[in-house]
């Protein structure tokens, strides 16, 4: 009897895996398909929401231009340049404000009133300071990804264990090597954390950026594409941007798992 | 080697103010063991760190070879009872026993042979290149103390190093600090709440009394060498030491005032 139940359980298990590896393919093509029917019904207009096959098809032939992966890189460097500077602002700052107490309550009102001021707003700030240029977008894009990154710092080095730190202090481990040594390393997982949520959010606002600043990629196309009524070819680079973010969220998970083999949230893959 | 000579420390101050360590004395000679034995929350965890350099004494002072303690000493090496805590989960064995070794100027070569001796030394030659979380908890301890021994110590603190181990790899651990000893010839303290542990392991037992703690006596062993788990403790004279350190422990079971001192001393500890 409890054999079978073991294999009926394992029989069990295995459909269920398949269905998980199922389940986001289904949705996908669910969603796809809600699409073309509510277009084609005529629910919502052709003229404001083509079916999703046209829009497919548009986005194929945008592949096969040189503007679409000209505008496509544009896009893309906004995202990693204020990715890259929001980085190399927060995690020092981060660590600053984690590690010591005074800093942290003084600097914790400024934090907290500048954190959820919505980046968008400062777009007419920047057209009469930086410019129409991609300084601009860089300064909004690292402007939202700078948060994100630097609250999980300071979470990761406030965690750090004390006894971590008094067994590098006993061996006589100076405060520049206790921190990278010791620090650095054990905050990763935070930062890991960070870079994921900001890598979004960088791409969002590099997008943003185009969109509404008329800097050059592809949220300045989707804003052309709009104006001339060519709501195919809209859609078709809404896609586009769609599939970039995963594409961005893919590359950064596997980052993130290389780098945190050791961590308890990575060591059943690397066992 | 080591002298604490009227050691006191205070957490907080004013009406706050919790003493944990009252008054101190002890010597310990070079190549001695000495277990320093405790009622829990005595502050025996404290006294350690005071004389490892970690935390500054209130009065009194810890001189190491003559030398005034103030900062962690680069002849003494400490190993924590949490091992999982003390060790760094993101690199190996190897790198792990490393770390106390980078900043200390010696040539490639003479850095992997300490490396290699210590771990030979714990008997995890083989495990080297692993992650220290892919060991059982007594490798892990044995890890934290190949660690120790890498950095060339001459004398070793022990803060209740095995109370996270089941006891038959207790048994093989106690012996393992013998073994080190007889073949680096360091000193030890090795601070215990475990009688049966400080009676096999120590030349001397310093027994402690109630947080603000004190040295109660100071018990010499004489029972012969090497130990063994078995017969040494077959021995009546282990018995007789056994009940006798149990005793001294036992009158400083704490009264219900001293519990509710335990309670703000875990509450100054907290904040500190």
């Amino acid at each position: 009897m409890r054999l079978m139940a073991v294999r009926t359980s394992a029989r069990l298990r295995r459909g269920l895996s398949t269905l998980d590896a199922l389940l986001p393919v289904l949705s996908v093509a669910a969603a796809l398909g809600v699409w073309e029917l509510v277009s084609r019904t005529g629910l919502i207009s052709e003229r404001d929401l083509p079916a999703m096959s046209t829009c497919v098809r548009a986005l194929w032939h945008l592949l096969e231009t040189g503007t679409f992966w000209h505008e496509l890189l544009l896009t893309v460097r906004g995202w990693a340049l204020g990715l890259a500077v929001a980085t190399v602002l927060a995690v020092p700052i981060g660590i600053v404000l984690g590690s010591s107490d005074l800093a942290g309550r003084a600097f914790r009102v400024p934090i907290e009133f500048l954190r959820p001021i919505p980046s968008a707003a400062l777009i007419p700030l920047l057209f009469l300071t930086l410019g129409t240029n991609l300084k601009s977008e860089i300064f909004l894009a690292a402007f939202g990804a700078f948060w994100p990154l630097l609250v999980q710092t300071m979470y990761g080095v406030r965690d750090l264990d004390p006894v971590a730190l008094d067994t590098a202090r006993s061996f006589g481990l100076g405060p520049v090597e206790r921190l990278y040594r010791i620090t650095l390393p054990s905050t990763v997982p935070y930062i890991a954390t960070g870079l994921r949520i900001s890598s979004t959010v960088s791409l969002i606002l590099a997008f943003t950026a185009e969109l509404f600043m008329g800097i050059p990629g592809l949220g300045q196309a989707v804003n052309v594409a709009g104006a001339f009524g060519l709501t195919d070819q809209l859609y078709a680079l809404a896609l586009a941007t769609g599939f970039l973010g995963v594409a961005i969220h893919i590359v950064s998970k596997a980052v993130e798992r290389r780098a945190l083999r050791w961590h308890p949230s990575q060591r059943r893959a690397a066992a | 080697m080591l002298e604490i000579r009227h050691l006191g420390k205070t957490y907080g101050s004013g009406e706050r103010a919790t003493r944990a360590v009252g008054d101190v004395d002890l010597t310990v000679t070079e190549g001695e063991l000495v277990c320093v034995v405790g009622p829990s929350g005595c502050g025996k965890t404290t006294l350690l760190k005071c004389i490892g350099g970690l935390l500054r004494p209130t009065s009194g002072e810890v001189v190491l070879r003559g030398r005034r303690v103030t900062d962690p000493p680069e002849e003494m090496a400490l190993v924590f009872q949490d091992y999982s805590r003390s060790l760094m989960p993101w690199t190996s064995v190897r790198n792990n026993v490393l770390l106390p070794l980078r900043h200390k100027k010696l040539a490639r070569a003479e850095r992997s042979r300490l490396v290699e001796e210590a771990l030979d030394a714990v008997g995890l030659t083989r495990f080297i290149d692993h992650y220290p979380w892919q060991l059982s908890g007594g490798m892990q301890q044995r890890v934290a103390i190949a660690r120790a021994l890498a950095y060339q110590p001459s004398i070793l603190l022990m803060d209740e190093p095995f109370a996270s181990v089941d006891a038959q790899t207790r048994g093989d651990l106690e012996d393992l600090v013998l073994s080190v000893r007889e073949r680096f010839g360091v000193t030890i303290v090795f601070v215990t709440h475990d009688i049966d542990e400080s009676v096999y392991l120590a030349d001397r037992i310093a027994v402690l009394t109630h947080a603000p703690t004190e040295v109660k006596e100071l018990i010499a062993v004489d029972l012969p060498s090497p130990r063994d788990q078995i017969a040494t403790k077959e021995l009546p004279d282990f018995a007789r030491l056994r009940a006798h350190v149990y005793r001294l422990i036992k009158r400083e079971r704490p009264a219900a005032g001293d519990l509710a001192d335990e309670e703000a001393l875990a509450a100054t500890r907290a904040e500190t």
